[in-house]
């Protein structure tokens, strides 16, 4: 991917897919670090699935189809001198509470560090694609932070969906002026 | 700062507007949204889409929406327009300036452009 809000978007798909009511998406940059962490409370994995979805290439037999999306992020992540995670609990293994954490640091200062690039496009292709799920967006750079939680929205919009291509270009703009009012760089493509 | 008071009058402003616009909207644009088409570029063609629509009020006639993948990953990123009583209409190779062209020529004129497009899919 181009940029690491590309994956983002990509890695939150599979969220969705997965059937969860509620998705959170992380950013906490410290220092020379950039750490992105997507939680889901969608139907989760079995641990032998999860081994084979982060690593497809060690596993010898492909009884499944195992995507990209992952090992992408995993890799590139891996390629700036940081670390990838992932956990996940499926539904039938706990009922309750079952979902996937991923997340992964990246070293900005390294040559292979891919920019994060417009994260807002991602927010809000996600919240146009998907408006029943509660998208919560996090951006902390030090003690600055830019927040975003769809329910506080929703209960503004009542039967106006978030969806509605009038709010989606509000919610764009909102998250601009957060960054903006940080005193923080607003996030656009370099392409 | 854009407040939540502004949101609440987007909502007061669109309100009757939804509610009447219930199944009326007679065109669809579907865009790939997965890792195929992601990586291809859909993500400004989605939001090109989204934005030419709420600036040209044009949100009572067409309705955009996302899928994942449709199967044909080299043409990403790929866009489907359906339109009651007629053949669907497959543009592939999509970017934001092409998607603003269909938004112009295909849902405001609908002229269908060909040369985007691609046939039996
Ligand atoms: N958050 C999640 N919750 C549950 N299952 C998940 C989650 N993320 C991934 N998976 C499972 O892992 C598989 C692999 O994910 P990955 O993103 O690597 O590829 P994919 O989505 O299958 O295909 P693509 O390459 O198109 O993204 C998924 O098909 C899904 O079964
Ligand atoms: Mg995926």
């Amino acid at each position: 991917m181009k940029e690491l809000s590309l994956n983002i978007l990509d890695i939150a798909k599979n969220s969705v897919k997965a059937g969860a009511t509620e998705i959170t998406v992380a950013l906490t940059e410290t220092g020379d670090a950039l750490d992105i962490e997507i939680a889901d409370n969608g139907c989760g994995m079995k641990p032998d699935f999860l081994a084979a979805v982060t690593d497809p290439f060690t596993t010898t037999r492909t009884t499944r189809s195992v995507g990209l999306g992952i090992p992408f992020f995993k890799m590139e992540s891996e390629m700036t001198g940081g670390t990838f995670r992932i956990e996940s609990t499926h539904e039938e293994d706990d009922p309750v509470s079952h979902g996937t954490v991923i997340g992964a640091t990246f070293m900005k200062g390294h040559i292979d560090f891919i920019p994060l690039g417009d994260v807002i496009s991602t927010v809000t292709v996600l919240i146009q694609g998907d408006d029943q799920i509660r998208w919560v967006f996090r951006h902390r750079v030090g003690e600055k932070e830019v927040f975003l939680d769809t329910d506080e929205l929703k209960a503004v919009l009542g039967d106006v969906p978030l969806s509605e291509p009038e709010v989606v270009a509000w919610i764009g703009d909102y998250l601009k002026e957060q960054y903006e009012d940080a005193g923080l760089p607003v996030p656009a493509s370099g392409v | 700062m854009k407040s939540l008071a502004e949101l609440q009058a987007i909502r007061e402003k669109m309100q009757n507007k939804v509610v009447l616009r219930e199944g009326s909207g007679n065109l669809r644009v579907v865009v790939g949204m997965a890792t195929c088409g992601i990586a291809a570029g859909a993500r400004p063609v989605l939001n090109t889409f989204v934005e030419e629509v709420a600036n040209s009020g044009l949100a009572d006639k067409v309705t955009v929406t996302q899928t994942g993948c449709i199967g044909i990953c080299q043409f990403e990123p790929v866009v489907e327009v359906y339109e009651a009583g007629k053949e669907k209409v497959t543009y592939v190779k999509m970017t934001a300036e092409k998607a603003k062209e269909v938004v112009e020529k295909h849902l405001k004129g609908g002229q269908v452009i060909e040369e985007y497009a691609i046939k039996n899919i």
